[in-house]
């Protein structure tokens, strides 16, 4: 797989290891070769978004502190703007396109309960606020409304859809209980 | 809420909803066209420098740069107003100013490119105080802006936009006063709205005389009606992309857009621009500065005689419309506080830092933010209320005002005491209101105050609209109307406005893309104007569209077209149900019926929002938490509470609220660099740190609007900093008059440090 980036490394002759990286995103794999597929400095973010199309993952800051680029590796959360592509051989990685049910294409009920409670206004930072939300219902069925503010503190919201995203998340919470 | 409606006052899931949640939105940085090439900022280092030398060569040289643009072989386009900004100039005015640009095959490279141009500047003395900026022997900023002071007005706006408010006679109102108070307050920590996206635009020229762009803007159709002139009156298609975030201050865009229009005719190819957060936070759009000098006269009564003072406004380094700003501040501020007396001098500045521009609040949440500190001296020499200060001096029926045109405006609109009482109620402020600089509560080194703010814009039936309505034979309709979705839900309003007069389920109605090829006319989702000025056109259009329906169905049924209805795509005689035909046997399957609906400015109305803040201040450490807050609003009829609701949220974000406690663009005036300018230093408020909120939505019907209502969420933030201001004063019993009050300034009002 070609992308644009890795022209411009190319023709600066960055030192490429021939080995491949194994990704699973959304349930399907991936085998990235690296000098190829991705360079040493790509951001999973950048992988996600740029090299293999999943737009879904938004990038606000690129530096670790506004948790729009939330994903799911292993079932944890995590800042895919941080982490470099070229560590992540191995992993299962959930971006918000895999949340849809892959039989029924239904939602998720986390994405139901956003639309029912209009929990974003922008929706900029909604994937990654979802994506969060989704690791801690699956550790925590039953979350406190201070388990999810908490949970969510990371995550940058300037619109103000908080109390929504509380609300919503909380109504599933309390189906969980 | 909504009782009289089948779809108007429901909560209904935005149309965007599904592609949000589903990541499926398509924002400007999701969209590649074909052979696009990525832009480039060379950004300046210095805040004033002249470029000396430039040389490119080697950056023209590099595999994969397609153009090289500097001031030498730039278009001559103009920015600013009145034109003062070439798009790449010779100076350089502020630290992240343009020097050049890039157009290369891929970010990387385009970055790598850069570090190769070769700058030679000759730095340039800088100001940073607007004051001081206007002074004789200044450092000058601009040729076309002789001594940093920008002449007033702007033409667009009207022949007599009002440059000054200047009404009756304030030596006569000072006269009749019972106290005066004379101080300087200041509302200038130009905290960055930050919208979480970026700001972003594709270019691409299909020929030397017509560019589309394709754009993260609230209001794509401002990017056409404010650049072509600019560009020489080339045809301009704006393509709007769901936007992520605004508050205003993605609106005409002017800068992103000349650059990748320049460098996309330069490269003969497509060019995105898509700014980094770092060039977010040091080259794009502030809150403008806000300082007064003023003198203020009322009775004991809380009648307010006369207002008189002089008004620095600081623009940084360029006005993208900061007059228009100015005007409607003046007008605001008349909503505000109802006095026969005024004289009140603008001043609008240049300085070296980072331009201000367009920002929610408009000019009219930076002028009352920095009068509230006078006021509040004022109605505490007399022992006010300030709740009852504000009910009494609060536009009401007949007052009136000068608006931004200049033109006198009888308001005719709803009285929005009920409002306030009601806010008050739920606050319960009678109880937790002790009187001027007493907190409500004392606990330890911990103390509670409480304050309250409020504000209003005539800004909701400004500038024109045009939509039409499409019906089609399988009872469809498409509302054609140029509105773009930055987050206010505003395209799923006017489906619901349009399904609502047609009678249609809501997912029979859809919405054109913003896209000024195809749409009429539309001014942009500037203001609060949505529901009224926009709605009126769409629901006008769909009254149409209705219209031409029933007259097409009249002889089939042989009935009289005023005796015909419609619901959910049949049509039918209202004194015989039974009688009815589906739209399709009235239209034929061959045909569309297209309605037309257009508004025109109507500055008669305006609406309200009152904030009710309570908080803690503990006066060991000097820092102040936001427990609760309460927004009270009246909007006439709800269209959606959901969205309503967060609206008002929205009085935390967007550089509002918190620009009372702790946000603050902290620019360097030594060296003019923005010293947090990224996401940790820059302080934000998170979800662990929200305070309790209220809402209260009245809905008294304002006749104007066919369901009543009026748009309210541009003002939201603006009522909040001076109410926090008030409460933080109240609860420490000190006196702060600028913003924020962070805890090195608690402390010092407190004679700790
Ligand atoms: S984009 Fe990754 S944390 Fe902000
Ligand atoms: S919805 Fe806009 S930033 Fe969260």
């Amino acid at each position: 797989m070609k992308t644009d980036r890795d022209k411009g490394k190319a023709s600066r002759g960055v030192a490429t290891a021939e080995k491949n990286i194994s990704l699973t995103v959304n349930g399907k794999p991936y085998e990235l070769m690296v000098g190829k597929d991705v360079n040493p400095d790509h951001t999973l973010a950048y992988t996600l978004r740029e090299t293999l199309g999943y737009t879904g993952t938004k990038i606000a800051c690129d530096h670790g502190s506004c948790g729009a680029c939330t994903v799911l590796m292993d079932g944890e959360a995590v800042l895919s703007c941080t982490m470099l592509t070229v560590e992540c051989d191995g992993k299962k990685i959930t971006t918000i396109e895999g949340l849809e049910n892959r039989e029924t294409g239904g939602l998720h009920p986390l994405q139901q309960a956003f639309i029912d409670n209009t929990a974003f206004q922008c929706g900029f930072c909604t994937p990654g606020i979802i994506m969060s939300a989704k690791a801690l219902l699956d550790k925590n069925p039953s979350p406190t409304e201070e388990d999810i503010k908490q949970e969510l503190a990371g995550h940058y919201c300037r619109c103000v859809s908080h109390y929504l995203v509380v609300k919503a998340i909380l109504s599933l919470a309390e189906k969980g209980r | 809420m909504g009782g009289e409606y089948r779809h108007i006052g429901k909560a209904t899931p935005r149309k965007d909803a599904r592609a949000i949640v589903t990541g499926k939105a398509e924002y400007i940085d999701d969209m590649k066209l074909s052979g696009m090439l990525y832009g480039k900022v060379l950004r300046s280092p210095y805040p004033h420098a002249r470029i000396k030398n430039i040389d490119t060569a080697k950056a023209e040289a590099y595999p994969g740069v397609k153009a090289v643009l500097t001031y030498k072989n730039a278009p001559g386009w103009m920015a600013g107003v009145p034109y003062h900004r070439p798009v790449l100039d010779s100076t350089v005015r502020f630290v992240g100013d343009a020097v050049a640009l890039v157009a290369a095959e891929t970010e990387e490279t385009a970055d790598e490119a850069l570090e190769l141009l070769e700058v030679e500047y000759e730095q340039l003395p800088a100001v940073y105080d607007m004051e001081e900026a206007a002074r004789p022997g200044a450092p000058q900023l601009h040729e076309r802006i002789p001594g940093n002071v920008f002449p007033r007005g702007f033409r667009s706006i009207g022949e007599k936009a009002l440059q000054e408010l200047v009404m009756g006679d304030v030596e006569k109102g000072f006269s009749e006063a019972d106290i005066i108070e004379e101080a300087t307050c200041a509302y200038e920590n130009i905290p960055n709205p930050l919208p979480p996206e970026p700001p972003g635009v594709i270019a691409t020229w299909e020929d030397p005389e017509h560019l589309t762009l394709y754009t993260a803007s609230q209001s794509a159709p401002m990017n056409r009606n404010f650049a072509q002139p600019a560009l020489g009156l080339v045809d301009i298609r704006v393509i709007g992309m769901q936007c992520g975030g605004s508050y205003g201050t993605k609106n005409a865009n002017f800068i992103p857009m000349a650059h990748a229009a320049a460098l996309a005719k330069a490269a003969g190819r497509p060019v995105k621009v898509y700014f980094s957060k770092e060039e977010h936070f040091n080259a794009y759009t502030l809150r403008l500065g806000s300082r007064i000098h003023a003198r203020i006269g009322i009775k004991k009564d809380g009648t307010v005689t006369a207002l008189q003072g002089e008004w620095f406004v600081d623009t940084g380094a360029v006005s993208e419309m900061a007059q228009v700003q100015v005007a409607v501040g003046l007008g605001e501020t008349q909503l505000l506080i109802r006095c026969p007396n005024w004289n009140m001098q603008p001043t609008l500045v240049c300085t070296n830092r980072s331009p201000s521009g367009v920002v929610r609040g408009f000019g009219g949440q930076e002028l009352n933010c920095a009068l509230l500190p006078l006021i509040t001296v004022v109605m505490e020499k007399a022992d006010l209320d300030p709740v009852d200060f504000f009910k009494k001096n609060y536009m009401a029926p007949g007052a009136g005002f000068y608006w931004r045109d200049g033109i006198w405006r009888d308001y005719r609109g709803i009285d929005f005491s009920k409002a306030i009482d009601k806010g008050a109620e739920v606050f319960g402020w009678k109880d937790k209101w002790k009187g001027w600089n007493k907190p409500t509560v004392v606990n330890g080194a911990k103390r509670i105050g409480v304050g309250v703010g409020l504000h209003g814009n005539a800004d909701i039936g400004e500038d024109e609209s045009e939509a039409n309505v499409k019906l089609s034979p399988d009872a469809r309709a498409v509302v054609y109307s140029c509105v773009s979705e930055s987050g206010m839900g505003e395209r799923s309003a006017l489906c619901k406005m349009a399904a609502e007069v047609l009678n249609l389920p809501l997912d029979r109605v859809n919405i054109t893309p913003a896209d000024t090829l195809v749409n009429p006319f539309e001014f942009g989702l500037v203001g609060s104007r949505g529901t009224y000025a926009v709605g009126s056109a769409v629901i006008e259009a769909a009254e149409d569209a209705r219209r031409q329906l029933l007259e097409l169905a009249a002889p089939v049924l042989g009935v009289k077209p005023e005796e015909l209805d419609t619901k959910d795509g049949a049509i039918f005689a209202k004194n015989n149900p039974q009688k009815k035909i589906a739209w399709y046997k009235a239209m034929g399957i061959a045909r569309t019926i297209t309605g037309q609906g257009r508004f025109e400015t109507d500055f008669s109305l305006c609406n309200c929002m009152i904030i009710f803040a309570e908080v803690e201040v503990d006066t060991e450490t000097g820092k102040a938490e936001l427990l609760r807050v309460v927004a009270s609003t009246d909007c006439g009829q709800i269209i959606d509470p959901l969205v309503l609701e967060g609206q008002l949220h929205g009085s935390l974000g967007s550089a509002g609220i918190d620009t009372a406690i702790f946000e603050e663009t902290v620019l360097d005036k030594d060296t003019g660099h923005i010293m947090n300018c990224n996401m940790i230093d820059y302080k934000w408020r998170t979800f662990a740190d929200l305070p309790k909120f209220e809402s209260i939505m009245l809905e008294t019907p304002v006749e104007s609007h066919r369901f009543k209502a009026i748009g309210v969420g541009e003002i939201a933030p603006a009522p909040g900093p001076g109410a926090v201001l008030m409460a933080i004063n109240n609860a420490i019993g000190k006196r702060i008059m600028t913003y924020p009050a962070t805890p090195d300034k608690i402390l010092k009002a407190l004679g700790r440090i």
